[in-house]
């Protein structure tokens, strides 16, 4: 056990630090593809740090579970941070779950974040709770088939044998389900952390909100800690996608040459799929909400057509 | 000596539920005495049984009683054997924890002389419960059965003076006994096949289609898959909400018991198809059950639905297992078993919780419509937490024991990948698949469920004004609560309970190859690689991690800058409950995405003065179509009253056209006769 902590605790730090940094770089990424200017990649430190000093107003309708809320997602998403295999295959922590627990703690989190949307009573925050709610649930088969395939292939749901039957097989991402699946996967991500063309991170107070709506009423900390929450989620979702279908790099063991191997390829990696969403979000508009279904049943059928490819070819 | 302890044990219980019952009825012009005695009894009765069921666990081996009733055919024999040990301590503990909460639930009734009839029918149905999981013949069996169903529908119609309850109730009548029918046909094509009405003498007979088929019917109407559920949602609700309790944890646990007792002990090795219809019938109930569910916002309907969503889940794991022992993986079919037979107990469990909240929510806002709730986590906290405790876990999340079945349930279907089996590599992910579209869609039914009762704005007069419920109540709910997280945090230690199940039906014992080598706390999928999870450690973790925000908060945060506000109104004078996001607007996109399903309807009515832009009130209604209601149920019913009124042409009631029926009867009876 003990020979798990030090990892764990590097692992940890590594996330939340990198966390924001990712943020920061789609966001600035996403400026320049714009023609804009936008701040700069360390912004949302900056932003964290103002929040986490300032002082905070909490809705006198709400109970103790609008203050539990942010403590949850960010437990949940940084629990998960542990279960994943980052810059070495053996996850600190997989022992204690696998890819199912790691979506399931999702929901757990998204979960409490829809109840702490309800909670202050706000029709926003109901509309952006049941929106949020459709939208994962209505993900969540595509989610599902997508790992399935991968699971399959790797004959395990524990994510480090998943990536380490991968490392095995380098361009096995090549096979058509591997990449049926990471088609479907991606879709996902898309939805699961709220880009466009499912939901506009950048919005507030419009309509189309749905993200953003839950947290209206979140001020000071609480919103330091589940937007920091997010953006572990996010980062956490991208290093799922990259880890498991392109294991490049990734050390067999926690020493230092492997470990700074890794974080090197690690970080390129992030940055090939930031690149990508950039790409999904400068390209496309924001659909209308009831659009997004159709989107999702397209990384469905991707996720199904893995599942079969899996065994015909 | 331990047998004899597990008599004492269980003919103590019975006899204590034998007690209740009957002090019920003689206490029943005093009624507080009658609550008392019934509630106690019934609560000592479920402890007795407990202990029953606890010693014949840790004894391994099964215990048999005979007792001859003095009529031909008939005895009354018990076994405790493995699997009949199981559900009977499902049952008594819920039997303990609910009448524990009734003693407060019920002191409502304190004036009221039929609470001695309540008390009389609750006993009973506890003891023909008993009696069905319990029962070593058919017969008896039967007997135990229509008791059982009978002493429901008396509870289901308790409040006979709404309509609506009559009409529950006939339905609930109608169903099951078309339901037993089927059950008695079975039984008859089992005895005459064996030439015994003991279930020994059933067991590990060869297969065949007609008796699987009657008995999926018939104990299916009792579980209520669809499209056998339509009793369901309407009978639940309607009852006394600690009888809806047991009727969703425990009653409809008996078609499952019929199930697994059948499927896998009475019957031999199945066909393909026959497992598969049970996981096609297991993912259809699921998936319509949430779907349904989420549509409702009257609190124990939506939760009643949630039951046929459950049973659907165990009966994926049922399904599979069948298509598995096909095959001769038995190894794969235990495992899938223990899922099924693990979401059956908690289940029962985290069910009977959610059903004695929106008991005490009912009690205290005297309605059932959630969109007259709100608040109530303000106003009766330690029923909110328990109540949100049960929705977390039926939502499947960890890690409570919700999230132990369903796991397991991902990892049998998963594992039926590694078989050589086309129809299972396809047909199992993609039923992986749609557990995890049930899953997310109850997860997204109870956020509504919780958060519109609950949290926010009280959106009546009643719940603003609503207060706690007594300690019992709570006391009950908290049981079942701590049950949630025992089975979850603890579910490797819960495992081996099924080492004489799976002995029994399927003749292995795995439960020490879902337990990791080297941490006790760690589940495997059979094989430490394939995958492994461990709510305990999951729960641990979050409490570690959780101080990183401690620390950050001490170190960072500038103290005393906490104000409370009030909401942001939009510019309105004030938040009202008006303003709320109501439960109907919450499943708004899923009833449009899923229209074609629902088939919606919805009618708005604005009253204006000048212009349409500025209504002075408007009205809104929406409903769905009930599918199976309307397009299959209700031509079935339209034809059985139309040959009805026709028949009622030949009953002139003139006593010559009888005398002219029966002789015309007598003389086909003997051509009959005669020609064989």
């Amino acid at each position: 056990m003990s020979n798990l902590i030090v990892p764990a605790l590097l692992q940890f730090v590594l996330l939340l630090i990198t966390a924001p940094l990712v943020t920061g770089v789609i966001r600035t990424m996403k400026a320049r593809f714009q023609t804009r200017r936008g701040s700069d990649i360390w912004q949302p430190y900056r932003d964290l740090y103002k929040l986490l000093r300032k002082g905070m107003v909490i809705p006198d309708t709400a109970s103790w579970l609008f203050s539990a809320t942010p403590y949850v997602v960010f437990l949940t998403a940084a629990m998960v941070g542990l279960m994943i295999p980052v810059v070495v295959t053996k996850a600190p922590l997989s022992l204690f779950g696998g890819v199912l627990a790691v979506v399931y703690l999702l929901a757990l989190g998204r979960f409490f974040l829809a109840l702490g949307g309800l909670d202050a009573g706000t029709p926003f925050g109901g509309m952006g709770s049941s929106r949020e709610m459709t939208i994962s649930a209505i993900a969540e088969p595509a989610m599902m088939l997508a790992i399935f395939t991968v699971a399959i292939s790797a004959n395990s749901t524990n994510l480090s044998e998943m990536a380490r039957s991968a490392v095995g097989q380098s361009w096995r991402f090549l096979a058509p389900s591997q990449m049926l699946a990471f088609g479907a996967l991606f879709i996902v991500l898309i939805a699961e952390t709220g880009r466009i063309p499912v939901d506009n991170p950048a919005t507030h107070l419009e309509l189309t909100m749905i993200h953003e709506a839950m947290i209206l009423e979140y001020s000071g900390p609480y919103l330091a800690l589940i937007e920091w929450g997010a953006s572990l989620k996010q980062l956490v979702l991208m290093t799922l996608l990259v880890n498991t279908f392109f294991p490049f790099g990734l050390s067999s063991a926690w020493n230092v040459a492997g470990v700074a191997i890794g974080l090197g390829f690690y970080l390129i990696k992030l940055l090939v799929i930031s690149c990508l969403i950039v790409l999904v979000e400068t390209t496309n508009a924001k659909m209308r909400l009831f659009r997004v279904p159709e989107l999702l049943v397209v990384a469905f059928i991707l996720g199904a057509l893995a599942l079969v490819s899996t065994f015909l070819f | 000596m331990t047998g004899s302890g597990i008599g004492y044990a269980f003919f103590g219980g019975l006899l204590a539920y034998a007690v209740g019952a009957v002090a019920g009825l003689a206490a029943s012009h005093k009624p507080k005495w009658a609550r008392v005695l019934c509630c106690g009894f019934a609560t000592l009765g479920g402890l007795l049984q407990t202990g029953a069921c606890a010693l014949s666990l840790l004894s391994g081996a099964g215990t048999h009683w005979e007792i001859p009733a003095g009529v031909p055919f008939l005895v009354y024999g018990f076994r405790l054997d493995a699997l009949s040990t199981y559900f009977n301590l499902i049952l008594s503990l819920l039997a303990t924890a609910v009448s524990v909460y009734s003693f407060g639930y019920l002191r409502s009734l304190d004036r009221n002389r039929t609470l001695g009839v309540l008390g009389f029918f609750y006993n009973l149905l506890l003891l023909s419960l008993t009696a069905v999981f319990t029962a070593s013949n058919a017969f008896f069996f039967l007997i135990a059965w229509e008791v059982m169903a009978l002493s429901a529908y008396c509870l289901v119609s308790f409040e006979h003076r709404h309509p609506a309850t009559r009409d529950a109730g006939v339905l609930f009548f109608v169903m099951s006994h078309a339901g037993t029918g089927c059950l008695l046909v079975g039984f008859l094509l089992l005895s005459a096949r064996s030439g015994s009405l003991d279930f020994s003498s059933f067991a590990r007979g060869p297969w065949q289609a007609s008796i699987f088929l009657l008995f999926l019917v018939g104990f299916g109407v009792k579980a209520g898959i669809i499209p056998l559920h339509i009793w369901l949602p309407a009978a639940h609700p309607v009852a006394p909400s600690n009888v809806s309790a047991l009727m969703s944890g425990i009653v409809i646990k008996a078609g499952i018991y019929g199930m697994a007792r059948v499927f896998f002990d009475f019957l031999g090795v199945p066909p393909v198809w026959a497992g598969m219809l049970v996981l096609i019938v297991g993912v259809v109930s699921a998936l319509l059950g949430v779907l349904y569910a989420l549509m409702e916002h009257d609190l124990k309907r939506l939760l009643a639905y949630h039951s046929i969503e459950n049973i659907g889940i165990i009966l994926i794991g049922f399904g599979a297992s069948l298509m598995f022992i096909s095959l001769g993986h038995t190894q794969l079919a235990a495992i899938a078993l223990i899922a099924g037979l693990y979401h059956t107990m908690n289940h029962a469990i985290f069910k009977c919780l959610l059903f004695l909240g929106a008991g005490s929510v009912l009690h205290a806002t005297h309605t059932r419509n959630m969109e007259e709730m709100g608040v109530l986590i303000r106003r009766m906290p330690q029923t909110a937490l328990c109540f949100l405790v049960g929705a977390i876990a039926i939502s499947g999340l960890p890690p409570l024991n919700g999230f132990v079945s369903e796991w397991l349930t991902y990892q049998a279907l998963l594992a039926g990948f590694g078989t050589t089996d086309r129809l299972m590599r396809i047909l199992f992910p993609i039923a992986g698949a749609l557990l995890a579209l049930t899953s997310a869609l109850a997860a997204t039914c109870f956020v509504k469920a919780f958060g519109i009762t609950f949290l926010a704005l009280p959106r009546s007069e009643e719940a603003e004004h609503a207060h706690e419920s007594d300690s019992f109540m709570v006391g009950g709910m908290a049981l079942l609560t701590a049950a949630c997280f025992a089975l979850g945090l603890g579910a490797t230690y819960f495992l081996p309970v099924f080492d004489g199940v799976t002995a029994q039906l399927l003749g292995t014992r795995i439960s020490s190859d879902l337990i990791a080598a080297g941490n006790g706390l760690v589940l495997t999928s059979g094989s430490a690689r394939g995958g492994t999870v461990s709510p305990a450690w999951i729960a641990a973790l979050f409490v570690i991690l959780s101080a990183f925000p401690a620390l950050l908060w001490l170190i960072w945060t500038r103290k005393g800058k906490r104000a409370v506000g009030p909401t942001w109104d939009c510019g309105l004078p004030g938040l009202t409950a008006e303003n709320e996001y109501t439960a109907v607007a919450f499943s708004k996109p899923l009833r449009m995405i899923f229209a074609a399903l629902y088939q919606p309807r919805r009618e708005i009515q604005a009253e204006y003065e000048v212009s349409p832009y500025y209504p002075r009130s408007i009205r809104f209604g929406s409903e769905i179509e009930l599918m199976f209601e309307k397009r299959l149920y209700a031509p079935i019913r339209d034809s059985i009253l139309g040959i009805a009124g026709r028949m009622r042409g030949i009953q002139a009631g003139s006593i010559h056209a009888y005398l002219a029926y029966i002789f015309i009867t007598l003389i086909l009876l003997l051509l009959f006769g005669v020609r064989s």
